[in-house]
């Protein structure tokens, strides 16, 4: 809408789906989370079940725009839009979530990681709609945590980092699972930071080296809220005190 | 041109509306409601805020086609028989508001949220407060006047 | 006090509430005429160019376009007036009401569309072709100063205009000094940004060949005479009208192209026309404020005693110079010593035209800058010469037997232009702004790193100029209902002026507030008058409602005297009863009595106080926390502690958005970065809740009746210093040095990194 005030979006038609009916539905099962494209934000935050069945996205949520929005906004519209800042879609691809489209030829699954192009691109098709997004279910003891730094609350994060694993029996992290936001031009998983700590214990010396060679191939975001040389430090920052508060938190 | 049929603050009005114009416009232009501000049109600043079926949303981003058949309550509707509500009866004895221009968009923000949650605290007040921009007050003496305004809210939730 | 109707001093609910309250309050956009018609302005997408051609042809054929204005309908295009502070030099840069052969900003109007529907001018103006060459873009000052490529070719200069202020000798006390410092300062470009856009409605009646204007503020009589004069017809053909005000802060109410160019286009579709400004429009449109870079330097004995201050301060004008756009120069040059005691100043501020939006005046203009520059040379040299920042204040603070105060002169101008402070007490004050702080306590954590941030607190003093713009009027006339209505010059633009008005006139007519029934802002109402800025409209305005009240009471007496022949001076007047030789009138006794007043008064009042600030600073992120922030101030006398409180509130976080939020940026081709809310970031409820403020009357004012002072920018004033001298407290291990605004976390954390290498090289 604000595209359409500021005139620089002119669409001939567009489709209201308030009356489509079964899009808004939380399902939550032994496979995991299944979100319709219409659940919006305050579904999500009162959804007292979702705070065990997937605490990451609970959380994040909590981060997402203002009351007013959070109102209105919903899981579809956030992942179709596909801002390289916003939570949704960072936690769709930090959790490995499948968002499920239909279209002409049918319904097809896609995963998180094939569906975020560029800012504002993803890979629907023209003639398709998305209807949900599936995340897989989360084990009981997983360690996770949260973070970002946004000027003012309910802001785009300047940057943003969610971080999740579980740990064996001898302390050691387990899927591991690292993911940024507000950096790129699109979320990223931080792939080398993965591979480099998943079956390590969370030594500090080691979970920073790991964080240094996860983010140093990233090409930063340079904008007029922050620079480059500012988003690295900070995503390095707050992927620290996330790993700090994963370990500190204890699992539910 | 549409045809709508809102139920706006208790009365059901028909109204024919361009597709392309908002909520707020309508309300604004069409009913004469001119409580209802508007202020950014982008969705930032809340002074559209007005109360859709049970929440508070931006009527600058909402198209009057979207509210077909749905409840709307604005500022106009806040009070009744001419008597300030507990909630406008507070913000005046806080002095909550000065130039007055964010102030539909509050009432109905903040009317909405402790509808809901009768017993929200300071942090969660100015949590949602967060999504209306105030000049003048600094906000301050808002939040002490809906931290003052939720005795009546809880009072009407338990029927006393 | 015991008398009746004594509403001086207490804070009544406003007056003003109940409609807005009850969505019931009519902003200029609310006013519905019959055939209204709507106004959209196209604007130069370019920030410096020559205009080659503008086709209109497929705007003017759009269905439901009844016009399309460019320079060449109105022919002789008319040049905005400088209302304030005007000086020779910079009238050669004063902006036209559009623009003609020439572009200067992004934002400049070019033309002006009326259509049936909002929807369809806008609709227009994407239909109008504009053909513009571009010249090189002065986006900064810098490239401004060089002259290489000039905004106003005839001027054959970018420097519009130079102010200096002088006191003592700044040179030969630099040249004797213990301990001298230097630095680079600079405030970045924001604005006022009342909540409501600007909005214009112009009614024109051909038959007649009346224009009422709704929606205009601040200063109607000074506006209508300028219109009048613009649009060729006499002043009494011209009425302005004041209705609901969405907030000023300095920026609404001036002269701006679109007060000339809506009343011109409804004469020339000869109907009624209405602009709403959307807020895109209203940040490439409404003045800009604050832009400006100084080098400082500060002297002192080893004893901590400041000697001097001296620098120079460029100042980023933008386009044009527009109705009050040379006050802020002149006020950063004549306020930097504030409420201190400094024998010896020297400065300079050059104003560079660029091609960026023009400036104008923001809440506290010149004073919030200057303070920050003062303050933040004062803790630098505190902690040089080893002394405690509030012991180091405390000791330059001016003293109330040295009151009155010259403040520096303004050199090559005339007495106008010089000012001194009254009266005060500041060194009481700033010591209870301290003890409401807890000092004493909080300075023990200075520096102090707890739970990962670095704790800081500073304390700074402002003055705050108030009563400015030598007169107001105010009339008086009793009602057969019993009422009184007063009218006065002064507008109200949010601040509760209605409600501190009644007050002061149910106080001096001994009246309850009910019957009181106040007017103010609109040229129909008095035969002059002035407006609302420079905190001038308590004292003003008030000050001219106590005239008008003794002028009617004593119409009342001598009427009394004559119906009973007695002397009038035995009168007396309670609670809306008039009694006198045993027999008692009602008021309405007297109906159609009516008086009109001018107050005279060329002596500005300086309310004065202190801030202090306890601040958390994380040095990863660069984030601030402000923990506790307190203001103290001296009001003179306080009419409504509730008003008055509410104004340093909200000035105080105004102020804060100034310090760390607020930023309209630029790119090198002088494009404006921040056009939306989403990039300009004001401050919301969650950024800034500890925010404590005791406002007193404890010297009144000598220079007026009421003994006011103007209130209601000194929330803001020190904001920026004590802020930053309160980081540079916390970071104080680090020796981090802020001084440049806004104190954004990247830029924090920025300074905070290059400390650290330093240190490490060290």
């Amino acid at each position: 809408m604000p595209m359409l005030a500021f005139r620089l979006a002119t669409p001939r038609v567009l489709v209201d789906l308030r009356r489509v009916s079964g899009l808004d539905r939380i399902h939550i099962g032994e496979q995991g989370v299944e979100l319709g494209a219409k659940v919006r934000w305050r579904d999500i935050e009162r959804d007292t079940r979702l705070a065990v069945a997937q605490p990451l996205l609970a959380e994040a949520v909590r981060h997402i725009a203002h009351y007013q929005i959070r109102n209105r906004g919903t899981v579809g519209g956030s992942l179709a839009h596909a801002d390289p800042a916003a939570e949704l879609p960072a936690i769709a691809l930090t959790c490995e979530a499948h968002i499920v489209a239909v279209g002409p030829r049918g319904e097809r699954e896609i995963p998180a990681a094939e569906f975020f192009l560029a800012p504002l691109v993803t890979a629907l098709e023209p003639d398709e709609l998305i209807v949900a997004m599936r995340l897989s279910a989360w084990p009981k003891a997983r360690r996770f945590s949260f973070k970002e730094l946004s000027r003012r609350l309910g802001d785009f994060a300047l940057a943003g980092a969610a971080v999740f694993f579980d740990l064996d029996e001898r302390g050691c992290m387990r899927a591991l699972h690292v993911g940024a936001f507000g950096v790129a031009d699109k979320p990223v998983r931080l792939l080398e930071t993965e591979a480099a700590l998943n079956g390590m214990r969370p030594e500090p010396a080691a979970v920073a080296e790991a964080i240094k060679l996860g983010t140093s191939g990233l090409e930063m975001r340079s904008d007029i809220h922050a620079d480059a040389d500012y988003r690295r430090a900070l995503l390095e920052t707050l992927l620290t005190r996330a790993f700090d508060e994963a370990m500190q938190r204890s699992p539910s | 041109m549409t045809s709508i049929t809102p139920i706006i603050n208790g009365v059901a009005v028909t109204v024919e509306v361009p597709d392309r114009v908002t909520l707020a416009d309508t309300l604004r232009d069409k009913l004469r409601l001119t409580g209802t501000h508007v202020a950014c049109e982008h969705g930032v600043c809340g002074a559209c805020t007005v109360i859709v079926d049970g929440l508070a949303v931006r009527s600058c981003l909402m198209l009057a086609v979207q509210a077909d058949g749905a409840a709307i309550t604005t500022v106009e509707g806040l009070s009744k028989n001419g008597k300030l509500s507990a909630l406008q009866d507070a913000f005046r004895r806080h002095h909550a508001l000065q130039c007055g221009f964010c102030t539909s968009g509050i009432l109905t923000t903040m009317h909405a949220l402790l509808l809901e949650e009768p017993d929200a605290g300071e942090h969660r007040i100015r949590e949602v407060l967060s999504g209306n921009l105030c000049r003048c007050t600094g906000y301050i003496p808002i939040v002490e006047a809906v931290l003052e305004a939720r005795a009546a809210y809880a009072q009407a939730e338990s029927g006393a | 006090m015991n008398r009746p109707n004594a509403y001086i001093g207490s804070a009544v609910d406003r007056i003003e509430d109940e409609r807005l309250l009850t969505g019931k309050g009519t902003y200029v956009g609310d006013l519905n005429l019959e055939h209204l018609l709507h106004a959209a302005i196209l604007r130069s997408p370019v920030s410096h160019g020559l205009i080659r051609s503008i086709d209109v042809s497929a705007a003017r054929a759009l269905a439901g376009v009844r016009a399309v204005i460019t320079a060449n309908e109105i022919g002789d295009v008319p040049i905005i007036p400088i209302r304030q502070h005007p000086v020779p030099e910079g009238e050669r840069f004063r902006q036209p009401v559009i623009a003609s052969g020439k572009v200067r900003y992004v934002g400049e109007p070019v033309a002006i569309v009326v259509a049936s529907d909002p929807a369809i001018a806008e609709d227009a103006l994407e239909l109008i072709v504009l053909d513009i060459e571009e010249l090189p873009p002065l986006a900064d000052y810098v490239t401004a100063a060089r002259n290489e490529c000039l905004l106003f070719e005839e001027a054959a200069t970018n420097r519009a205009a130079t102010f200096r202020a002088r006191m003592g000798d700044a040179d030969a006390a630099f040249a004797q000094a213990d301990y001298t410092r230097k630095e680079r300062f600079s405030v970045q470009r924001h604005t006022a940004f009342p909540m409501e856009t600007r909005g214009l409605l112009a009614e024109w009646v051909d038959a007649t060949g009346h224009m009422t204007l709704y929606g205009v503020t601040k200063v109607p009589f000074f506006n209508r005479r300028v219109l009048a004069q613009m649009l060729g017809i006499e002043i009494s053909a011209v009425d302005l009208i004041e209705v609901d005000v969405g907030g000023g802060f300095g920026a609404r109410g001036e002269f701006y192209p679109e007060d000339f160019l809506v009343p011109f286009a409804a004469r020339y579709v000869n109907g009624n026309v209405r602009w709403i400004e959307d807020r895109r429009e209203h940040l490439m449109a409404m003045n800009h404020a604050r832009e400006m870079y100084a080098e400082m330097e500060i002297a002192c004995t080893k004893e901590g005693a400041v000697v001097g201050i001296r620098g120079r301060i460029d100042i980023d004008l933008g386009a044009y110079a527009r109705t009050n756009g040379f006050t802020t120069p002149r006020n950063v040059v004549q306020f930097v010593s504030g409420p201190y005691y400094i024998p010896n100043l020297a400065i300079d501020a050059h104003s560079f035209v660029t091609s960026k939006t023009p400036t104008g005046t923001y809440r506290g203009p010149g004073r919030y800058e200057s303070s920050f520059f003062c303050e933040r040379l004062l803790d630098m040299a505190a902690t040089d010469l080893g002394i405690d920042p509030a012991a180091f204040r405390l000791k330059n603070l001016i003293r109330e037997e040295q009151l009155p105060r010259p403040l520096a002169t303004m050199m090559d101008l005339d007495a106008t232009w010089q000012t001194e402070l009254d009266n005060g007490a500041y060194p009481i004050v700033m010591q209870r702004c301290l003890d409401e702080f807890g000092w004493q306590e909080k300075i023990k954590l200075q520096g102090q790193l707890i739970d990962g941030r670095y704790h800081g607190v500073a304390v700074g003093n402002f003055v705050e100029g108030g009563a400015g713009g030598r007169s107001e009027n105010a009339s008086m006339t009793i009602e057969d209902d019993g009422m009184v209505t007063v009218a006065i010059g002064s507008t109200a633009l949010g601040q509760g002026l209605k409600t501190v008005m009644s007050q002061i006139a149910a106080d001096a007519l001994s009246l309850p507030i009910e019957r009181i029934r106040l007017l103010h802002g609109s040229t129909t109402l008095l035969t002059d008058g002035v407006g609302s800025f420079h905190s001038r409209a308590t004292v003003m305005g008030g000050s001219a409602i106590l005239l008008a009240a003794e002028a009617l009471l004593d119409l009342v007496r001598n009427e009394v005297g004559m119906r009973l022949d007695v002397p009038a001076a035995n009168t007396s007047f309670s609670d809306g009863k008039v009694e006198a030789a045993g027999k008692s009138f009602a008021l309405q006794d007297f109906a159609g009595l009516s008086v009109e007043k001018t107050f005279i008064n060329t002596k500005l009042t300086y309310s004065y106080g202190a801030h202090a600030a306890y601040v958390a600073v994380d040095a990863a992120t660069g984030e601030v926390e402000v923990l506790d922030y307190v203001t103290v101030e001296d009001v003179g006398r306080v009419i409504n502690p509730a008003t008055l409180h509410g104004q340093v509130l909200g000035a105080v976080v105004q102020g804060l958005g100034s310090t760390f939020l607020e930023h309209l940026q630029y790119d090198e081709n002088g494009q404006l970065l921040t056009g939306s809310l989403a990039d300009y970031l004001l401050p919301t409820a969650t950024d800034f809740p500890n925010i404590r403020s005791v406002s007193l009357g404890l010297r009144p004012c000598p220079n007026n009746p009421l003994g006011a002072k103007g209130a209601g920018e000194g929330g803001l004033i020190a904001v920026g210093g004590v802020i930053a001298n309160a980081i540079a407290s916390a970071l104080r291990s680090l020796r981090v040095q802020p001084c440049d605004l806004p104190l954004s976390p990247p830029r924090l954390w920025r300074l905070i990194a290059e400390a650290r290498s330093a240190e490490m090289s060290r």
